[in-house]
């Protein structure tokens, strides 16, 4: 856990101007637009790319987030895309030639009482069923694997049991989007940052260009990555999403000897907490229950996470907060993402991954790359569809998923 | 932490209220009627600008009322709130009864 972490190479990618047309352009420059712009280029055969960026390159929720992946998702079609991307978090570093300091230290969602209990229990099954790793814990085993859990009797939510996913863990948000963005550039995609996107222009229904502060770029086919904006981006298009924004908050302690070896989740005191590789205690909870775009949070919302992180942690009690930053989550009424053709040819949009959306970086710069390259979802994406809210086809992972979003 | 002002007992803090998302999404007159898209568009989009937004507030810790408020989603300001019921009786937009 402290081992060094490595230097980064001064030069990752190019700062070039950006040109008159590309074959695609993707709006942002996070982690799912990097990723798409890296698998389209590596695995679809599509070079002249380019990924605009109305700031610097991931520096949005990307650069907010606490890092934790794992695909222990209840639904087929959630524990499908969630387990291709962590099946590719496992290769992609030697794919990419980076360390991505994926560490696979397993993460227990833990169960606090009898309703808790059958919903985990229930997902484990499900996820033995799609071949994900999932394992049912006692509280002595929950003790095992993470022996400073208070799993006492006496709190006022004691530990049932937990779920424990062995292969999940964390990776290092920053080496992720570099890595990205170093094979995007080197394969030769422009990523232009400092480029806001204010305009989408059609010809009889079909994407053409964009408008930027930087100029107007022609275009055919059009990503949109804008995560915490992806409403007011989809606009410039005319396109009308079922999203809400949300502020999403996390904090981190002073750095600490390693105490704690995996990832501990509670959706039922609604902590979670996991130890960086640095030695930070960082935490998080859930969304503030209003719309909201300020990039901050409620105090509240802290001082009830770490209410609950302490008394799940009595060793903490004594821990200082030093940060503590929100960023700005777009949420679906089902809380599953949208990766989907658009009613205007030639736009797609990636977006609505809600509080969730690091774990899913591979994956959805995968199947999003797949699909804007053949015109048609990839198998894993076809049931993200806009169509789902009208067909009823819904992939209600609110709770299911193990965290209340 | 915010400071909302209820229109039936004053300002109070965040924590004694609960959201209900925008004001002024009637329930459909004759929800036969909709087509699958429109139902939908009822069911599941709703307004998420970033700036002034009307929304529907209850003061959960207090009167238990319903109540809307105009909120600016960037700095998330109140810049006005008022009882969901009007003088003539009828429910506001939102009214949270329905
Ligand atoms: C506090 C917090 C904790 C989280 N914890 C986890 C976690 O533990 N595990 C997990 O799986 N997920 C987590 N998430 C969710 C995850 O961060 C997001 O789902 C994911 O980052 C979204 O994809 P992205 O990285 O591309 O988004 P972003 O990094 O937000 O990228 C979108 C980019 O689009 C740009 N953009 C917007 N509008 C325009 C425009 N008009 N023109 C040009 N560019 C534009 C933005 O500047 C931004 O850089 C967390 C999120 C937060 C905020
Ligand atoms: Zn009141």
């Amino acid at each position: 856990m402290t081992q060094d972490l490595p230097e980064h190479p001064e030069h990752l990618w190019r700062n070039p101007e950006p040109r008159s047309s590309y074959d695609v352009v993707i709006i942002g420059g996070g982690g799912h637009g990097l990723a798409t712009a890296y698998f389209l280029a590596a695995h679809y055969g599509i070079r002249n790319v380019a990924v605009l960026e109305r700031g610097w390159l991931a520096g949005g929720n990307m650069a907010r987030n606490t890092a934790i992946i794992r695909s222990n998702y209840l639904w087929d079609e959630s524990a499908a895309i969630y387990e291709h991307s962590l099946k590719l978090w496992e290769r992609l570093p030697v794919e990419l030639d980076y360390d991505l300091l994926f560490s696979q230290r397993g993460v227990l969602n833990l169960a606090h009482t009898p309703g808790d209990v059958r919903e985990a229990m229930r997902r484990v099954n499900a996820n033995a069923l799609n071949g994900v790793d999932a394992e049912w814990l006692t509280p002595s085993e929950v003790a095992e694997v993470c022996p400073i859990v208070n799993v006492s009797d006496n709190i006022r939510y004691p530990v049932m049991g937990a779920t424990f996913q062995p292969r999940a863990g964390i990776a290092k948000h920053d080496h992720v989007a570099w890595a990205f963005a170093r094979g995007a550039d080197r394969l030769g995609v422009d990523l232009i940052q400092g480029c806001e996107v204010t305009g989408v222009r059609t010809a009889g229904g079909r994407v053409t260009a964009v408008e930027t502060t930087r100029g107007t770029i022609h275009t055919g086919k059009l990503g949109l990555c804008a995560a915490g904006r992806s409403t007011q981006v989809a606009e410039l298009a005319g396109i009308r999403l079922p999203i809400q924004s949300h502020p999403l908050q996390a904090l981190a302690s002073e750095l600490f000897e390693p105490v704690h070896p995996t990832v501990v989740m509670s959706n039922h005191v609604h902590v979670y907490v996991s130890q960086a590789h640095k030695g930070e205690l960082v935490m998080g909870a859930g969304v503030d229950s209003y719309v909201g775009f300020g990039q901050r949070g409620g105090f509240h919302v802290i001082e009830r996470q770490l209410a609950a992180a302490v008394e799940l942690f009595p060793i903490f009690a004594r821990a200082h907060v030093l940060r503590t930053w929100g960023g700005i989550v777009d949420v679906t009424l089902d809380a599953s993402p949208i990766i989907s053709r658009t009613p205007v040819d030639g736009v797609f949009v990636n977006c609505g991954w809600g509080t969730g959306g690091f774990k899913g970086t591979p994956a959805a710069g995968d199947v999003f790359a797949h699909t804007i390259a053949h015109d048609e979802p990839h198998p894993l994406a076809a049931p993200f569809s806009l169509e789902r809210f009208e067909t009823g086809a819904l992939i209600d992972e609110h709770g299911a998923a193990a965290v209340a979003h | 932490m915010l400071l909302i002002e209820c229109p039936h007992c004053g300002p109070r803090d965040e924590t004694e209220y609960h959201y209900g998302g925008q004001a002024g999404v009637p329930y459909p007159d004759d929800p036969s009627a909709l087509s699958d898209r429109e139902w939908a568009a009822y069911l599941f989009y709703r307004d998420n600008p970033a700036g002034a937004f009307t929304e529907r507030w209850m003061h959960a810790g207090g009167c238990r009322k319903w109540f809307e408020a105009v909120r600016d989603t960037r700095t998330y300001a109140f810049e006005s709130t008022r009882a969901a019921g009007r003088a003539d009786g009828e429910l506001g937009d939102g009214g949270g009864e329905r």
